[in-house]
Formats: C-alpha cells, sequence, structure tokens
C-alpha cells in the first residue's frame, strides 16, 4: 500500500465534494423546470471521474457519454458554462445546442460528450491515433458505462485500438445497471475485464468508490499506453444513486434489490476519503464547513451567471450547419 | 367502422399499442417482442407494461445495448417463421441497425424470390422537446420511406397505431412504425376489431372543399387545429393523414386536390427532401390541371434540432404556420388571416414550445 498522499487526497476530495454539490444542486432546482432538458446525473459515481481525471495532463483529451457532469468537472470544465447550457443559455458551452447530453469544453480537454451509448468510443480511439500521426503527447480517455460493453462500437473500437496499440485508456463505470436492466440480464457473467483481455487489452479492476484506489491505478494506465504498450482499460464498480435521468431517487421502483441503493451509500466515495483525511489530520470540522461553504458560493454563483444569461436567439439559429 | 368507432373505448396511442402488442402476442404464436428496456418497470413509455409477466421471457426479451444485433437477430428468427416487434425509445437508436434494416430486411424476400419473408415490426419513437438535443429529437421518416421493401408508417391516432402493429405483424414484410412522443398520452376511440386496411393509404380525417392539408403523425394534430381555425373565416379545409408513407399511396388525396385544387403538405420531419416533396412531386405529375396554386410544403428546416427552448419555436411549425401557407394557397385577405391568427392564439392552451401540455412531465 503507497504512502498517503495527503495532498493528492485533499485534492480529490475538494474535487468530489464540488461535483457532489453541483449535482445535489440540479437535483434540488430541477423541478422548478428552469432546467429544460434531460440530465443524467453522476451523483455516487463521483470517484470514478476524479480519480481517472486527476492524474491527467493539459494533453490528455477525455470524450464521454450520456452521463458527464462529473467527467466534465473533473477535467476542468467550466462550471457556468455547463450550468448555462443546461439552462438553454447562450453562454452555454454548447451555446444552448446541446443541453445536458453533450457537454464539451475543448480548452479543459472533454472534446465531446456524446449520447449514443458506445458511439464516442471510437472518436476516442480516433483522437488517440492523430496524437501518433500528428507526432503530439497526449493520451484518449474515453468514460463509458457498462452498458456500452454490449455496443458492436466498443468491440470494434478495442480491436482496432489494440492492433495499433493506440495511447487510449478506456474507463468502465460499472454501475450494475442500464436504465433500470441490470447487467445480469444483458451479459453473460464474466468479470468486465476479460472483454478487454479478448481483444488484447490489459485491464484494472478497481472500486470506484476509493478515489485513491481508482488514481493509482489511472496512474498505471497512462504510463502504459503513454509508453506505446497500447489501449488500457480500467473498470470501476460503482453505483448510481438517483434515477437514471432525472432529479429523483426511484428505488420505489423496485428494480434494485432490497437495501443494494443503502449499502452502497454506505460505500460513498466522498465518506471514505473524508474518513481517511481526518484520520490522517489533514481534515477537520473547520476545514469541512469551509470547504463545502466554499463550494456552494461558487455554484450559487454560477446558478446565478447561468440564469441571468442571455437565451440564444433565433437569428443565430441556423448558424454553423456547414462551414 | 363507424358505428363500431362510437361503441369504442377511449384509449392513449401509448394504451392502444400496448392492447396491440398483448394481442399478437395472444392470436400470433410466432409473434415476439424486443427491445431495452421492454421488461423493466416503465415498459416503453407504458407499452411493453406488463407483457413479460403474461408472456414469458423468451417472447418479450430484454435486449442488450446492442441494436444491429439485434435487428440482425429478429430477421434471422423471420427466416424460420417467427414474427418479432421491437422497439426503440429513440429513431436515433435504430441508426445503428440500419445495416440489418436495409440489406438484410428490405431484401430478403427479393432476394430469394418470395421464398423467404421477413415479417417484422420495427416501433421507433421520434422524440421532441425538453430540450433533447440534436441526437434523441430526430423524424427521419424519409430516410426509412427512401427504401423499397420496407413499409413505413406514421399513426396519428390510438386505434391506427394499435391497427398497424398488428397489421404488420400479420404481414409479410417489414414494417418501421415511427410512434411520435408527444402522441402516446392522446386519447382516442378504439373499436376492438381491427381495421385490416389501416395500411392501405391516407384517411380523411376531416372533410373540407378549399384546400386540402396533408399531414402526417403529430402534424396531424396541429393541421386539424388550423382546420378549425379556418372554418372561423368559412374556409373548409379537408385534413388528409397520410398514414403510410412507403408504400406510397396517393390515389385519395389526387381525389381531394381535384375537388379542392390546392395542396399544403406538412412534414414532421425535415421539409427538404421530406414526405412532402414525394406528395407534392406525385400530385404535380398527376393532378397539375387541377391545381389552383402552387402546392406548399412545410417541415422542419434544414438544421439539427437544438437543445434551447428559444431555438425550438422557430424549428417546429405550428398550426399558425399551417393556417399562414393555407392562407398563402388561398389568397386570403389580411382581416381573415388575422382572424386565424387570433383564434389559433385565443385557443393555445399554453405558450410552451418545448412540451404537449404542461401536464406532460417526462419521461421524454
Ligand atoms: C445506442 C443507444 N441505445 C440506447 C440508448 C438509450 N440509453 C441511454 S443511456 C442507456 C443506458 C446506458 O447504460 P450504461 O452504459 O451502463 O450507462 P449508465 O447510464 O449506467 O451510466 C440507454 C440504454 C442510447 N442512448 N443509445
Ligand atoms: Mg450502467
Amino acid at each position: 500500500m503507497a504512502k498517503f498522499d495527503r495532498d493528492l487526497a485533499w485534492r480529490g476530495y475538494r474535487a468530489l465534494v464540488r461535483i457532489r454539490e453541483v449535482e445535489l444542486a440540479i437535483a434540488a432546482r430541477y423541478p422548478d423546470q428552469e432546467m429544460r432538458c434531460p440530465v443524467h446525473l453522476s451523483v455516487g459515481q463521483e470517484g470514478v471521474a476524479v480519480g481517472a481525471c486527476l492524474p491527467l495532463s493539459a494533453d490528455d483529451l477525455v470524450l464521454a457519454g450520456h452521463r458527464s457532469h462529473a467527467q466534465y468537472l473533473a477535467k476542468g470544465g467550466d462550471l457556468t458554462a455547463m450550468l448555462a447550457e443546461i439552462h438553454g443559455r447562450e453562454t452555454g458551452c454548447c451555446g444552448g445546442r446541446g443541453g445536458s447530453m453533450h457537454l464539451l469544453d475543448v480548452e479543459a480537454g472533454l472534446l465531446a460528450s456524446i449520447p449514443i451509448v458506445g458511439s464516442h468510443l471510437p472518436l476516442a480511439v480516433g483522437v488517440a491515433l492523430a496524437r501518433r500521426q500528428r507526432r503530439e503527447p497526449g493520451v484518449a480517455v474515453a468514460f463509458l458505462g457498462d452498458g456500452a460493453v454490449e455496443t458492436g462500437a466498443f468491440h470494434e473500437t478495442l480491436n482496432f485500438a489494440a492492433l495499433h496499440r493506440l495511447p487510449v485508456v478506456f474507463v468502465l463505470e460499472d454501475n450494475g445497471y442500464s436504465v433500470y436492466t441490470p447487467l445480469a440480464e444483458r451479459q453473460p457473467p464474466r468479470p468486465l475485464t476479460d472483454v478487454g483481455l479478448s481483444h488484447g487489452v490489459e485491464g484494472q479492476s478497481v472500486s470506484g468508490d476509493d478515489f485513491l484506489e481508482v488514481h493509482a491505478a489511472m496512474e498505471t494506465a497512462l504510463v502504459a499506453a503513454r509508453s506505446g504498450a497500447g489501449p488500457q482499460l480500467l473498470v470501476a464498480s460503482t453505483s448510481r444513486w438517483l434515477e437514471h435521468c432525472g432529479p429523483y431517487d426511484d428505488d420505489h421502483l423496485g428494480y434494485r434489490p432490497q437495501g443494494e441503493l443503502e449499502r452502497a451509500k454506505q460505500r460513498c466515495p466522498i465518506r471514505r476519503l473524508g474518513d481517511q483525511l481526518r484520520k490522517s489530520g489533514e481534515l477537520d470540522d473547520r476545514r469541512e464547513k469551509a470547504l463545502y461553504a466554499d463550494v456552494r458560493s461558487e455554484i450559487d454563483a454560477a446558478f446565478a451567471a447561468a440564469f441571468a444569461a442571455p437565451q440564444p436567439s433565433a437569428a443565430t439559429a441556423a448558424e454553423h450547419v456547414y462551414g | 367502422m363507424a358505428d363500431s368507432l362510437q361503441a369504442a373505448r377511449l384509449l392513449s396511442v401509448a394504451e392502444a399499442i400496448r392492447e396491440g402488442l398483448e394481442r399478437a402476442l395472444d392470436e400470433i404464436p410466432e409473434a415476439f417482442v424486443m427491445g431495452e428496456g421492454v421488461t423493466d418497470p416503465k415498459g416503453i413509455f407504458g407499452t411493453t407494461t406488463g407483457l413479460m409477466d403474461r408472456f414469458g421471457k423468451e417472447r418479450v426479451i430484454e435486449t442488450p445495448i446492442s441494436e444491429n444485433a439485434f435487428t440482425g437477430i429478429a430477421v434471422g428468427a423471420c427466416l424460420l417463421g417467427q414474427r418479432p416487434i421491437i422497439v426503440h425509445q429513440r429513431v436515433e437508436f435504430m441508426l445503428l441497425a440500419m445495416e440489418q434494416l436495409i440489406n438484410n430486411a428490405a431484401k430478403l424476400r427479393y432476394l430469394t424470390r418470395g421464398r423467404q419473408s421477413v415479417p417484422m415490426v420495427i416501433r421507433l419513437v421520434i422524440g421532441r422537446g425538453w430540450g433533447q438535443g440534436p441526437q434523441h429529437a430526430q423524424s427521419l421518416e424519409s430516410v426509412f420511406a427512401a427504401i423499397p421493401g420496407l413499409k413505413v408508417a406514421m399513426p396519428s391516432r390510438a386505434v391506427d397505431a394499435r391497427d398497424m402493429l398488428m397489421t404488420g405483424i400479420r404481414g409479410g414484410d417489414p414494417l418501421v412504425l415511427l410512434e411520435h412522443r408527444w402522441l402516446h398520452g392522446v386519447r382516442g376511440p378504439v373499436a376492438d376489431d381491427v381495421d385490416p386496411d389501416v395500411l392501405s393509404g391516407p384517411v380523411v380525417r376531416r372533410e373540407g372543399e378549399d384546400l386540402t392539408l396533408v399531414a402526417t403523425s403529430y402534424m396531424v394534430l396541429e393541421a386539424l387545429r388550423a382546420a378549425d381555425a379556418l372554418a372561423a373565416v368559412g374556409i373548409t379545409a379537408e385534413v388528409i393523414d397520410l398514414r403510410v408513407l412507403r408504400p406510397l399511396e396517393l390515389a385519395p388525396i389526387g381525389e381531394s386536390v381535384r375537388r379542392t385544387g390546392r395542396l399544403v403538405v406538412i412534414d414532421t420531419g425535415h421539409r427538404t427532401l421530406g414526405m412532402g416533396a414525394e406528395v407534392v412531386a406525385t400530385i404535380s405529375e398527376r393532378q397539375l390541371s387541377h391545381l389552383k396554386a402552387p402546392p406548399r410544403r412545410l417541415g422542419l428546416p434544414d438544421r439539427p434540432a437544438a437543445s434551447a427552448r428559444s431555438l425550438a419555436a422557430s424549428f417546429y411549425p405550428r398550426a399558425e404556420e399551417i393556417a399562414r401557407e393555407a392562407a398563402e394557397a388561398l389568397g386570403m385577405d389580411t382581416e381573415d388571416r388575422l382572424h386565424v391568427e387570433r383564434i389559433l392564439d385565443e385557443r393555445r392552451e399554453h405558450r410552451l414550445v418545448d412540451v404537449p401540455d404542461p401536464s406532460f412531465q417526462g419521461p421524454f
């Protein structure tokens, strides 16, 4: 076990809390019907995005799917532009054209979020291919859910990436569900890392609730990808706490075994890292309070700025269909 | 038909589809249902709820996110005489399966000179509103309707939705059934008997003498609204629900245009290369001498659907725009135009452009 890196843990903790609070703020305000687009919230899954994005350098580029809020923020995407996008504003990260399902921040290195399951995986490999062709540094990182493993694109992409030993890391967030359907009703029982191995792609399994474990595994994967060892797969077990799409709890629908969600909440990535930080003396009540106050005032300000921004003018609707 | 409709129950489009699925599974042993979410608690907007409990997992099959594969699997099952019904919660998810649909489903009958057939129904849901954006709100009916060998239909009311489904699955060809999400909650009379001619072509939804409005799917409702308002200034518009996009039967529309001399076609999808283009071209070829004014077309503009609601108003034509096109075709005077506009404005139940009505809370 590596030495506890207090500074890293604190940075991770701050990012986890910030993302959690953003998501909870969206959930709390969603019933006001001002955020008029579908939202797939990341509450419970923050450990994966933060653990996988913190080790990235500015050259590393991320592509995500429909559930991309955490990845966007963890990669350094602009919070106000994200909230403005969800509010359908001109200042949104897509100028209101995409909504929550299409977050991107090119400057921050989040190139695209694509809500057609598996659709962004080839894009990530294309990014890795271009990096190599252009003799540029940087690894492509694709986040995907357990459902994306079922797409043809996933297998075709892994095969191609492995064949060409491209610098790409696939970060698979296994929350056990595709919408309401559990993994066991969609895939035969086998470790998801074996799927990568069948394409010659090295994989690691980690607990997505353990920021430090995800972070360490991602560092290993990045070193391998950068050194020319080809694509890497990180399978992180995690849990989605809220409904698949929308702001509410959906446990009453009965699609999860009784108690599963409560147990998942016991494994909260924030609480886990917080406990470690407290034990190390890095975190106390005062610092925690200050962190939450800080994060919440940032979020309030971002909501206010997003809300105040203008809606895109209809006169601009036809722009950018062609170059 | 009219008599039986009077005795009919009022069902929503979603309920009617569910009934159609249940009856198909009941009556046709070869029929089975496949799709992502068909066994889940939401049951594809309520259209598959309870089917798995009744018919079991072998006939109501939850699928992985593998659209091209399970479309091909359905085609393969057809080769042994099965009759699959597959469903996607958005049209866009079918794009991953276009290869199987166009290369195999649409070709095997021809290729085998009729020895094989692909009697399957593919249900696709057209998204609209609530900021779903460019990849969850495409209609794309003319993409499917471009392919010989496929049948393509768009119901605008509950009874047609059920009957298209049931007739399609009893038939011998692949049927793409495009369901508009904004219609799922719309109620209408549904008789017990299935109309076996529902896939034969258009149906007149409102009779009129002054002009012919042809629309598909949700746009039929907007066309009926426009016709209602036009009636207030003494214009009677005939509203025809195109219903079946392929094979395209235009005789009833030609017959109507011969009487009215004026034609406005309203597409649910894009205007350019939309169904309206085909309808107008064919009617112009056949009925040019009867046309008193150039035919007109409405549809989505040449750009993707944006998420922001401020961009939705200019994207989706409504009864107002239909009435405006009608006014142009009729050469209506300003006073009548303003009157029609006022009526539509007063009757509009709400100002929201991104939900069908305020009670609609999703899911989208
Ligand atoms: C190709 C395609 N098929 C179906 C869908 C509908 N859909 C949206 S998210 C989703 C579930 C994805 O599950 P997973 O990849 O595990 O991600 P999670 O939602 O659990 O984060 C599905 C089926 C889609 N967006 N794209
Ligand atoms: Mg999942």
